[in-house]
């Protein structure tokens, strides 16, 4: 099985010239949930843009299931990190439905067809009745909903969500998660979930993507989020704190007081 | 006593006018609203004030100099993007000295006041049938370009960043938008006055959003269109029955139905989405 993303020495530069990333190889396999982190300003962003072929990476090559990524495609759906945007009073079907085939040029008619496709994706993410409030009326973790409903328009084998989990309570965390990983598992989609927490994740991660210091480590949970591997990914003393089924992460040295 | 309304070249001329001018105004002015880009839309005009008059100065019609400023200006805009477009200083500017030039070349021509007068508030009544065509025409090129941007435009302007990445040409998109606001606005400055043009292309598009945001996009433009109609009709008939002018009979009812639409649903602050980021 072809891998969902490989990166092979992919640099990412910012057109001011601002390196980001350098020297990344990874490969995601497909079907996989992968937590995306680091703190911010880590390339987050950056790396999910570089994914979508809105920048093209300066060395290196980047391919999405055996093809180059490019600008445009099918395969990959993307919900962006939040914007202060989206308090217009429009109903979350309207939303929803601009992105069927949203860059064909013309007019969107109500087509049935077209209202099959909205009411296929609110279904999968149990938003039907969501669908019809406005937009400025909804909560956060409501229109999160709507905002994952959208990127699944046109059936994508890939979703990069952007900190979905932003301003989300726990309980609304942990629902959101689960309805992502129940996607992952049902539909076989490969999801990398960016995200500044690790804990609400845990629980459905198969590996974890992190950012630091200019580089990147892919693997699993127990593999990367170690004292030893963040350390040197941060080029700074971390520590990494396991206790009761949770990861604290905390820059620091190793065998200063445990306090915190 | 309305028996004689039609009764008057100039006053069907004028009927005509203004149903060409808010059929266009009406979707238009729904999107720019969507896309929170009023005040970019109210600069457009003012700068349409520098064209018209600059146009009599050169004794060509103020129409082709108000049409031609407008759609120079909107391209420019749209080329220079959120750079220009989302500033509120930089528009206030471009807005202040349009109409301090518009002024100087007014200046010259003294014999032209009262053209002034119909530049900056509109001169519904004096639309001859030359105006009246070019009107049209501008309407009907105006909703065909519309029509053929829809989807990308409404996808572009709901979730900017995602309709990047689906592919759709962002900037070529918002240039031919601010051509289209263009267009429409150089249509209401004839019917309203340049100073006015908002009553006809944000009052009726936000009275629309409010009072049918749950009916959807479609349904939002054509109430929009109607309202535009409405008011714009409205006004004449008023305008012909008190002998006040037009002009201010249509801003009063355009002011009246967005207050009615406030009343509908009381109104809230706005609820600013978390995290906001700045562009990146
Ligand atoms: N358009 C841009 N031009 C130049 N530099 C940029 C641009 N966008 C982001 N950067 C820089 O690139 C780096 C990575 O930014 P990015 O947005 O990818 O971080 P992030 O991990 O998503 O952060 P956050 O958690 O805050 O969302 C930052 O240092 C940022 O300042
Ligand atoms: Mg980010």
């Amino acid at each position: 099985m072809t891998d969902a993303v490989l990166f092979d020495g992919v640099r990412l530069e910012h057109p001011g010239g601002r390196v980001v990333l350098s020297g990344v190889d990874l490969r995601i396999p497909a079907g996989a949930f992968v937590g995306l982190l680091g703190a911010n300003g880590a390339g987050k962003t950056t790396l999910m843009r570089a994914i979508l072929g809105l920048l093209p990476p300066r060395a290196g090559s980047i391919a999405l299931f055996g093809r180059r990524a490019a600008r445009g495609s099918n395969l990959v759906g993307y919900m962006p990190q939040m914007r202060a945007a989206l308090s217009v009073s429009l109903s979350g079907r309207a939303l929803v439905s601009a992105a069927v085939n949203g860059r064909r040029w013309g007019t969107a008619l109500p087509v049935a067809s077209r209202r099959r496709e909205v009411d296929r994706v609110l279904e999968l993410v149990g938003a039907e009745a969501l669908a019809s409030r406005p937009l400025d009326e909804l909560s956060g973790g409501e229109r999160q909903r709507l905002l994952l409903a959208q990127c699944l328009i046109g059936d994508p084998r890939l979703l990069l969500l952007d900190e979905p989990l932003n301003s989300l309570d726990p309980s609304r965390q942990a629902e959101l998660v689960a309805l992502v990983r129940r996607l992952q598992r049902e539909h076989g989609i490969t999801v990398l979930f960016s995200a500044h927490e690790l804990n609400p994740l845990l629980g459905a991660l198969d590996q974890v993507l992190y950012l630091a210091g200019g580089h990147a480590a892919l693997g699993s949970v127990d593999s990367v989020v170690t004292s030893e591997t963040l350390s040197r990914l941060y080029g700074a003393p971390i520590e990494v704190i396991r206790s009761g089924g949770r990861i604290f992460v905390l820059p620091g040295a190793p065998g200063l007081e445990r306090a915190a | 006593m309305l028996s004689g309304l039609f009764s008057f070249g100039f006053m069907i001329n004028a009927f005509l006018a203004t149903t060409a001018v808010a059929l266009v105004a009406g979707p238009v002015g729904y999107v720019l609203v969507l896309r929170q880009q009023s005040f970019a839309g109210h600069a457009l005009s003012h700068v349409g004030f520098t064209g018209a008059t600059g146009a009599v100065l050169l004794g060509l019609p103020p129409l082709w100099g108000l049409v031609g400023m407008t759609l120079l200006a909107g391209l420019a805009m749209g080329l220079l993007g959120e750079r220009l477009a989302g500033r509120d200083v930089a528009i206030g500017l471009v807005l202040a000295l349009s109409l301090g030039l518009g002024l100087l070349f007014l200046h010259f021509f003294t014999a032209y006041a009262s053209q002034a007068t119909a530049l900056l508030f509109g001169n519904v009544f004096g639309v001859d049938r030359p105006t009246l065509l070019t009107l049209a025409g501008l309407g009907l090129v105006t909703l065909a370009g519309l029509a053929a941007i829809a989807r990308p435009l409404l996808f572009a302007s709901l979730q900017p960043e995602l309709a990047e990445a689906r592919g759709v040409p962002v900037r070529l998109v918002s240039v031919l938008f601010l051509g289209l606001v263009a267009l429409a606005t150089a249509g209401c400055a004839q019917i309203i006055g340049v100073l006015l043009v908002f009553t006809l292309m944000v009052a009726p598009a936000a009275t629309a959003q409010r009072l049918s945001g749950r009916l959807g996009i479609g349904v939002g433009m054509a109430l929009s269109a109607a309202l535009a109609l409405l008011q714009g009709w409205g006004g004449l008939v008023l305008a012909y029955e008190t002998d006040w002018p037009a002009s201010f009979w249509i801003t009063a009812l355009s002011g009246a139905c967005y207050g009615l639409a406030l009343l509908r649903r009381p109104f809230r602050s706005r609820r600013r989405g978390p995290d906001p980021l700045p562009a990146r």
